[in-house]
């Protein structure tokens, strides 16, 4: 509970060397531990095999791919509206934001540009799937370390948001929404009215998770100071998102590529935290949950009047080329490599899925840890199955 | 408050819950009413009004179909399955051509595998497929999940009216056909 | 006749010992159902914003019930290198030391199962036999989870032992006996400066080792913050993952038993156990006798009301941590505790 000084680290990692030395002497065996794929902890079907030593860890090793469903080579023999509608599926927490960077690459190979009333409620509605998704995982963290109440909490208040996209897109999860030069239909008459409201909720449930999550002490002494990344190894390693903008980087695609999007006509922040442990990680995502919505409050005063989508034939061939979108999703960075050769189907889609690299890091990190701290580090690295998997 | 340890402030977060719950009405009327405060619904004592939008289920003007396949075709599970013949009608006026009309046998729509992206509804190029929210029509079997045309006609009654939208918006509101 | 027959089996020995197991078993399984319904059903419903159970007989009052009999038609499951003796005796041995502990629990002036001079000292002996029984669960099982599990309770169990020993040493120490009963007479009768409009609870002047106790308690009951050894999102359930059907029913009865018997031995501690200063009525014994159960049942009823929201707020500690909070911290703080108190029991 209280930090520990250099000089009992020095002790304690001399004694752990001679229990090693004891250990080959005596030939005590590691124990192989088998985490997943059926497991409480992991957020689906993922596999950890972890060697133990007592209650630490020597080497943990993921093991993906049990969620695979071939959405890359389901992308070639679908035309572009049945992958917009396959691609919600991938990160299923935060849909809408799957479709935008798929559908800004068609775009740019259309060379179409969406109305800007398509991209202010384009914009509206990935921050809205932001918020639902890193909500989640306000609730999510705390379960995984041990506190069972603020996940009902996060999936009361979400609640809010999913009702709210029904109300524009008709669907709570698979919205289906976003199309190439702009977007399926319009926002029925009261709808910006209710979502600021349901922003006034999300920012009072904010306060609440700080207070009852990041507040409590035993929840702190289980965060600081574990699964500590450098900034240059999560650069090396291809993390992203809030995970790289916690140990002090500051990239944010939104800001530096929006791509289109009504970012640069917003007034808003990038967190980051100087720490890297995954309490920041915690904390940067709460920041900009706040801060999301912020922006969509920003958005919604100002939505301009107009279409809601560019001329575009009613059969869609998207002509020959190549084309690379990201975009910061809730998860991290997702981008959409995508190349076509002149038909209605693409001739092959490239999915850069943002939780695929974020796992990467955690042989690394894992190694020499405890066994409750695996639990911890995964939840505040934040993946979903979908999206590693895809 | 910095002397509050954090611990009992999170406790007082959920204490305050369990009273919110328990008296909605504030602790000016201590009447124990959880029913009310629970943010819960009791399905299927009580039912959630869904959106006019939302996806429930699809529904089928059988006048403005012409079995052009269209839906079928951009189904992503193919689910939609139509057979239809043509037929001879009578010249509109006298001593006019006669007309060939699309008949439709069968319009089934197989709700174990639909996807309720609704790509069908919106490709129609004669509005005969339309959205409504209806939602209980779970079966124990699943060959009955397949609806056919007269079950998907009954449908068009609980097809609810397309909303207004919001200032601002060039969208022109549809209408729905009278059944 | 009726009267005789009543008359010879208040003396004999047998069948008062049958009629005390008959109520220790009765009145442990109806605090346990009360305790499961009120707290684990509704309170914690409350506090997410639900209502928990609503089906099964009024306001979902008959749940427990209804899971009993779905536990009874499971099927038994052994693990196929499961040493089936231990696995399948696990269970009982930590009901038994629950059953057990409840006998040192005083009810009513006569309301009493046994009443001796080491009471409480019996007590916590009896109650550190569910050591056992979690280990044998571990170990049992064949499954490396359970047996991580069960080393971690094993190692917590046994660190916070200490701290809730020596936290009602203090007590002992200002009744001047371990006989439980003589415990609550030494509140009842007791003193606050001189005034004894309410007695003597020793909450109030024992407030420090009631704390250590209730925290000591909760790690006694593997509850959260100290519930690593069933620490749900890593080990699935500990050492109870591999059991199903009634024997789990058995661990989970047990958990609430366990939290029902620990409170009432909290409540008799320092709150006064079966006696409450009543103002301006004369009770007798034989009112006592009715009155001080129902007073008791009151009593752990809010003390689990604390135990259980704390244990659904709070997040869990890790073992080195638990550890740490044990050795380095309650251990100490108790010791001063019984300092203080035996210079101001001698001295004033």
């Amino acid at each position: 509970m209280t930090d520990i000084t250099d000089r009992q680290q020095l002790k304690y990692i001399a004694a752990q060397a001679a229990d090693a030395r004891v250990n080959l002497e005596l030939e005590t065996e590691g124990m192989t531990l088998n985490i997943g794929p059926q497991h409480p902890a992991t957020h689906g079907t993922l596999r950890i095999v972890a060697k133990l030593d007592g209650e630490q860890v020597i080497a943990a090793d993921p093991v993906m791919g049990y969620m695979h469903r071939g959405y890359e080579k389901l992308t070639e023999v679908r035309t572009y509206p049945q992958v917009t509608t396959l691609i919600n599926r991938i990160d299923w927490l935060g849909s809408f934001a799957n479709e935008v960077p798929f559908i800004l690459a068609a775009e740019q190979l259309m060379e179409v540009e969406a109305p800007p009333r398509a991209q202010w409620i384009r914009t509206i509605l990935f921050e809205m799937s932001r918020i639902a998704n890193v909500v989640l995982f306000l609730g999510d963290m705390a379960v995984q370390v041990g506190a069972v109440t603020p996940v009902f909490f996060a999936f009361r208040d979400r609640e809010h948001i999913l009702n709210q996209i029904e109300a524009v897109t008709g669907g709570r999860f698979h919205p289906n929404f976003d199309r190439i030069g702009g977007l399926k239909d319009d926002l029925p008459a009261g709808w910006v009215a209710e979502t600021k409201q349901v922003m006034k909720k999300m920012r009072a449930f904010c306060d609440e998770i700080e207070t009852l999550v990041m507040g409590n002490e035993i929840f702190q002494a289980r965060t600081r100071g574990i699964g500590v990344i450098p900034a240059d190894v999560g650069l090396q390693y291809g993390l992203s998102g809030a995970n790289i903008r916690a140990s002090g980087v500051d990239w944010d695609v939104r800001r530096d590529n929006p791509c289109g999007l009504a970012y640069d006509q917003v007034d808003w922040k990038v967190w980051t935290h100087p720490d890297g442990d995954s309490f920041s990680r915690f904390w940067v995502r709460l920041q900009e949950t706040r801060e999301a919505t912020k922006i969509v409050d920003q958005l919604l005063d100002t939505i301009p009047a107009g279409p809601v989508m560019a001329k575009v034939p009613r059969i869609i061939k998207v002509p020959a080329g190549e084309a690379y979108v990201e975009t910061e999703n809730p998860l991290g960075v997702m981008g959409y490599y995508v190349v076509s050769k002149g038909d209605l189907v693409p001739y092959r889609v490239k999915i850069r899925s943002a939780s695929f690299n974020n796992m990467s890091i955690s042989p690394w990190l894992l190694k020499g840890v405890y066994v409750p701290d695996i639990i911890t580090i995964l939840a505040s690295l934040y993946f979903i199955l979908g999206d590693i998997d895809r | 408050m910095g002397l509050v340890p954090g611990l009992i402030k999170g406790l007082g977060v959920t204490g305050g819950t369990i009273l919110r719950t328990v008296f909605p009405d504030g602790l000016k009327k201590p009447i124990p009413a959880p029913s009310r405060g629970a943010e819960t619904v009791q399905y299927p004592h009580e039912k959630e009004e869904p959106t006019p939008r939302a996806r429930g289920v699809i529904a089928l003007h059988e006048e403005n179909c012409t079995s052009c396949m269209l839906c079928a075709r951009e189904c992503p599970d193919w689910c939609i399955y139509i057979e239809g013949h043509k037929e001879k009608a009578p010249p509109r006026r006298a001593g006019g051509k006669v007309r060939q009309q699309n008949i439709l046998d069968r319009f089934d729509i197989d709700y174990a595998l639909c996807m309720y992206c609704g790509i069908c509804v919106e490709v129609c190029p004669f509005e005969a497929l339309f959205w409504t929210p209806e939602y209980e029509y779970s079966e124990p079997r699943i060959a009955d999940l397949l609806h056919d045309k007269s079950r998907l006609s009954e449908w068009m009654e609980t097809v609810p009216d397309f909303e207004d939208y919001e200032a601002g918006s060039e969208a022109k509101k549809l209408k729905v056909p009278p059944t | 006749m009726i009267s005789s027959i009543l008359a010879s089996w208040n003396d004999d020995y047998w069948v008062q010992t049958l009629l005390r197991v008959a109520g220790g078993l009765v009145g442990v399984l109806l605090i346990a159902g009360t305790l499961v319904y009120l707290h684990l059903f509704k309170m914690v419903s409350f506090m997410q914003s639900r209502l928990g159970p609503m089906e099964a007989g009024p306001f979902g009052s008959l749940q427990l019930l209804a899971e009993v009999g779905k536990h009874l038609q499971k099927e038994d499951i052994f693990p196929r290198k499961a040493d089936r003796f231990v696995f399948a005796a696990a269970p009982f041995v930590i009901l038994a030391s629950t059953f057990l502990l409840v006998v040192v629990v005083p009810a009513g002036p006569d309301a009493w199962f046994i009443s001796n001079d080491v009471g409480i000292y019996l007590g916590l002996a009896l109650s550190s036999v569910s050591v056992l029984g979690i280990l044998m669960a571990g170990w049992g099982s064949a499954n490396k989870y359970s047996m991580l599990g069960g080393l971690r309770a094993t190692g917590q169990l046994i660190a916070y032992e200490l701290p809730l020993i020596l936290a009602v040493v203090g007590v002992v120490i200002q009744a001047g006996s371990m006989n439980m009963q003589t415990i609550v007479y030494a509140q009842a009768n007791g003193e606050i400066f001189g005034w004894d409009g309410i007695g003597n609870p020793y909450i109030l002047t024992q407030g420090v080792a009631f704390v250590i106790f209730m925290i000591a308690m909760q790690a006694e009951l593997t509850q959260a913050p100290f519930d690593m050894p069933i620490a749900e999102s890593e080990l699935v359930s500990g050492y109870m993952t591999e059991y199903s059907g009634m024997r789990f029913l058995l661990f989970f009865i047990g958990e609430f038993a366990t939290a029902g018997v620990f409170a009432a031995v909290a409540s008799v501690l320092f709150l006064g156990g079966w006696w409450a200063p009543i103002p301006g009525l004369e009770i007798d014994d034989n009112a006592w006798n009715l009155l001080g159960p129902l007073l008791l049942i009151g009593k752990i009823v809010v003390l689990t009301f604390v135990v259980f929201w704390v244990r659904f707020t709070f997040p869990r500690f890790r073992e080195d941590q638990l550890q740490r909070l044990a050795w380095k911290f309650l251990i100490p703080l108790a010791l001063a505790n019984i300092v203080v108190t035996a210079i101001f029991k001698v001295w004033i």
